[in-house]
């Protein structure tokens, strides 16, 4: 089907999320709707599938004008969305879940006709390759099965028009191009899609037409085949970008943190670090890629402070550190920008002087003999936010009212705001724009060519490749391979981090 | 009007819900005043003009219990200096800071352990404890014949470590074994009524020739603040009042243990990162809850009541939790929140007796500016304030 949104504003108080957007994409079609957080991308989507109504602007479905008054009547007029998070009910089977809310029934007391579902949902996936067995438990099924799973939920809805919103945000390498050619076919099959990222690869890959989102309006459009990266990137930024991280080789010296058979178990008592022996040194970037959940969250704990080893040893500058406190790991030189910058590095209440000094507030100059010296507080959150270029109204505005990108350089703004030996940075660029990861890519790589050791922890290949000197490959709570030099490339570590070893 | 907002600043949400709950409490009292509804058939206008005037009538009684007769402060300036006409103006007002300060302890209490994330529903138990404390230590040290003024200060400090312990177990109970502090305090205030209760009846403490469990009338006495007018009970407690409410913003805002107890407060997981002791905030802070708690039991004791008794508290604990919230747990709106319930305790006398409204609609309108205050959308909605973070900005 074609459909074409036309002239669509939406107005929340205070924010023009879409100003008279107008998409269109032929049946059979991929349109890569390309946007950085906050580019008015979700709220049109939301707008397309009947979650909002638009303030004003049509939505043209081949040609004939719909409103949506809630998400069943997008439904039923043949609009399906993916969404990021899955909505999948764990302990059914692939076919009830599939089922679950357009559930055909049968007999006289109208029961789940559940033999004509499971048929259907298995013609469904023999006819697209998705490979799904409609018998297996949702929650056996690996990250990638359960996005087919979402995808068959809209074909079973005889979906012509498929909203995919971020949808490589879970995937391996391999998942991803996985899911790529399920697209295409989806596609030669006359199924109109709408791909949603902020990933430029991926458009360029994707996508037979892109249209550039910024600010709630259309930046523009662009043809895959003759346009660039760098082009698409200053269109989703509004101005030139630096796409590769431009460093130095590095020069390592001393090791500063050597990890030695380190064995830690998560929350539930799992073991999720199994034996990892690593070494990182002075002015060096050791990146360890991995796919989410495969220990790395777990091993940042342990180096910080904040999560007890269960058995091997933590040197940092040869200081045994594997029972150490965070405040003790911390005053010996370590800077941790934290994996999820809401939760754990910043106080969203608090203003932005007072997040600035929020793990060296009991050193001098902030304050002596347990009272503050304001003054000293606001001169060097003055500096911190000149020198990282934060935009705030001023430091005591409220820490959460910043976009994402200046949270994170508050964060980052305070860890190196003391002499730094070695930096652990999870997920530094995580949700952010491209103007904002440029930016705190160059200042980890200072960091580097003024000494400092550096591991960063990242489940985007990209700023894997681009800012380690070597990459580590963690896989199920363990180092699978270490590349580095030429070997450094996106097959090896792609392969790597699918578990795929040698 | 903007540039009224900008410079109350926080204070417009609380003051807009008090105005609210006396407009609601207004129409409560027209429509309850039936002599005057049923003129409404017959003679409308005369029953609108009623209704005002009975409205006017209660709460000019309420304002004028709450701070006293304009003709009784004149005759006062007239006299020439009379104590008794003087004593007979001020009563009121004083009243109303007498019946505020154990409240000004009990909210900061109950805003420092906000402050942290703890709810402490323990103030209760930690003031009558604290009173406890103080009065056991003033007959025992003033039996000893010490100087006077020495017995007052050990009073005070025995009362404050009395409550700071009772602050203190569960605060560290949570902190070690994760106990829910709302449980562990609820349980030790009836511990601790149980406490005062057991020693009010020893002979020791016991009134000669009571049968009462009410303490011997203590000997030292926190100093009145006009000792030339003994009708006037204000004492210099509620002076310390003040001070305290003064040093406990310091302590919040200006000090790193006050920083590691917002910290915390607000979220837990960071101030873990940051390298601060989650546990330690929190011991800490029913600590100087209970402390705080117990100063006010201890003031109530040795100030305005004259000796211990089981009812030394009339839920000065428990009304604390509902004024720390009006306050937003700013010690200068504690101290403001305090004064508003103190003049509504003490001007709801008046009112009843001159209109025959009874006391329970102060209690009404209090629990209005409580639920105003915890529903800010529908102030906000109310007079058209646009919506917006709630999240508060507080000096370094």
């Amino acid at each position: 089907m074609h459909l074409e949104l036309k002239e669509i504003t939406k107005r929340f108080p205070g924010v023009l999320a879409n100003d008279r957007i107008s998409i269109s994409v032929d049946r059979g079609q991929v349109l890569g709707l390309l946007g950085e957080n906050g580019a008015g991308k979700t709220t049109l989507m939301n707008i397309l599938s009947g979650l909002y109504r638009p303030d004003s602007g049509q939505i043209l479905i081949d040609d004939k004008m719909r409103t949506f008054d809630d998400p069943a009547e997008a439904i039923s007029a043949g609009v399906g969305m993916i969404h990021q998070h899955f909505q999948l009910v764990p302990v059914f089977d692939v076919t009830e879940a599939v089922a679950l809310g357009a559930e055909t029934t049968t007999g006289p007391l109208r029961t789940f006709d559940r033999a004509t579902a499971r048929q259907r949902v298995a013609e469904l996936s023999e006819q697209y390759n998705l490979h799904v067995n409609p018998d297996s438990r949702i929650e056996d099924l690996p990250v990638g099965v359960r996005q087919r799973v979402e995808i068959l939920k809209a074909l079973y809805r005889k979906s012509d028009i498929l909203v995919l919103d971020e949808p490589s945000a879970v995937l391996t390498p391999f998942e991803t191009e996985e899911l790529f050619g399920i697209i295409r076919g989806l596609a030669d099959g006359g199924t109109t899609i709408i791909f949603i990222t902020h990933k430029l690869n991926e458009v360029l890959e994707v996508a037979d037409h892109i249209t550039v989102l910024r600010r709630g309006t259309v930046a523009g459009s662009a043809d895959p085949k003759t346009t660039s990266r760098e082009q698409l990137a200053n269109l989703m930024v509004g101005r030139d970008v630096e796409l590769s991280v431009a460093k130095k080789p590095s020069t390592p010296a001393d090791v500063v943190l050597s990890l030695k058979d380190l064995f830690v178990r998560d929350d539930r008592g799992h073991m999720a670090v199994k034996g990892i022996s690593l070494d990182v040194r002075a002015g060096e970037t050791v990146a360890i890629a991995g796919v989410q959940g495969n220990g790395q969250t777990e091993l940042v704990e342990a180096i910080t402070g904040l999560r007890a080893a269960d058995s091997g040893t933590i040197l940092i500058s040869g200081v045994d550190v594997s029972h150490a406190t965070p405040r003790r790991v911390s005053d010996l030189g370590v800077a941790h920008i934290p994996e999820d910058r809401n939760r754990d590095g910043l106080i969203s209440q608090m203003t932005v002087a007072e997040n600035y000094i929020l793990d060296a507030y009991h050193r001098e100059p902030y304050s002596k003999n347990l009272v503050f010296h304001p003054e000293a507080v606001r001169q060097r959150a003055e500096n911190g936010v000149q020198d990282f270029d934060i935009r705030t109204p001023s430091i005591d505005t409220v820490a959460g009212s910043l976009s994402g990108g200046n949270q994170q350089k508050v964060i980052v703004a305070r860890e190196f705001s003391f002499p730094v030996k070695l930096v652990i940075a999870a997920q530094p660029t995580r949700g952010l724009d491209v103007g904002s990861i440029e930016y705190i890519h160059r200042r980890i790589v200072e960091q580097r060519d003024a000494g400092a050791a550096i591991l960063m922890v990242s489940t985007e290949l990209e700023e894997v490749l681009a800012v380690g000197d070597r990459v580590a490959v963690m896989f199920a709570g363990e180092i699978v391979g270490i590349v580095e030099g030429a070997e450094q490339t996106f097959e090896n570590v792609g392969m790597l981090m699918g578990g795929h070893v040698g | 009007m903007n540039r009224l907002r900008r410079s109350l600043g926080p204070a417009v949400l609380p003051l807009l819900a008090v105005l609210t709950a006396f407009i609601v409490g207004s129409i409560f009292i027209v429509i309850t005043d039936f002599d005057n509804l049923s003129k409404l058939g017959s003679d409308p206008g005369a029953a609108l003009g009623g209704a005002i005037g009975t409205v006017v009538a209660a709460y000019g009684a309420l304002i004028v219990g709450a701070f006293g007769e304009p003709g009784n402060y004149w005759a006062a300036i007239q006299s020439g200096g009379d104590p008794k006409a003087i004593a007979t103006a001020i009563r009121p007002i004083t009243e109303t800071l007498v019946a505020a300060t154990p409240l000004i302890f009990t909210g900061l209490a109950v805003a420092v352990a906000f402050r942290t994330s703890v709810f402490n529903i323990g103030v209760e138990g930690q003031f009558i404890l604290g009173a406890f404390g103080a009065t056991v230590a003033a007959i025992v040290f003033s039996e000893q014949g010490l100087w006077p003024p020495l017995v007052l200060l050990l009073a005070i400090i025995f009362g404050i470590a009395t409550g700071a312990v009772w602050g203190f177990i569960p605060g560290f109970l949570k902190a070690r074994t994760g106990a829910h502090e709302v449980i562990t305090t609820i349980m030790l205030n009836y511990v601790a009524a149980q406490i005062v209760l057991y020693g009010l009846r020893s002979d020791f403490l016991r009134q000669a020739g009571s049968s009462q469990p009410i303490s011997k009338v203590l000997t030292v006495r926190m100093p009145l603040m006009f000792p030339d007018l003994p009708a006037i009970r204000l004492h210099w407690g509620f002076i310390l009042a003040l001070i305290v409410a003064a040093l406990v913003s310091w302590f919040l805002f200006k000090t790193t243990k006050g920083y590691e107890l917002r910290a915390a407060g607000f979220n837990m997981t960071a101030a873990r990162y940051a390298g601060m002791s989650a546990g330690g905030a929190i011991i800490l802070a029913m600590t100087v809850s209970g402390g705080l708690a117990a100063l006010g039991g201890s003031m109530e004791v040795l100030g305005t009541v004259g000796q211990m008794s089981n009812d030394i508290s009339s839920g000065f604990g428990f009304n604390a939790i509902a004024l720390a919230l009006l306050a937003g747990n700013r010690p200068s709106g504690v101290v403001a929140a305090a004064l508003l319930f103190g003049a509504l305790r003490t001007g709801g006398g008046l009112m009843q007796v001159k209109t025959g409204i009874p006391l329970d609609l102060l209690f009404f309108i209090q629990a209005l500016v409580i639920m105003f205050v915890a529903a800010p959308l529908l102030i906000r909605s109310i007079y058209r304030m646009p919506a917006r973070s709630t999240a508060e900005v507080s000096p370094v």
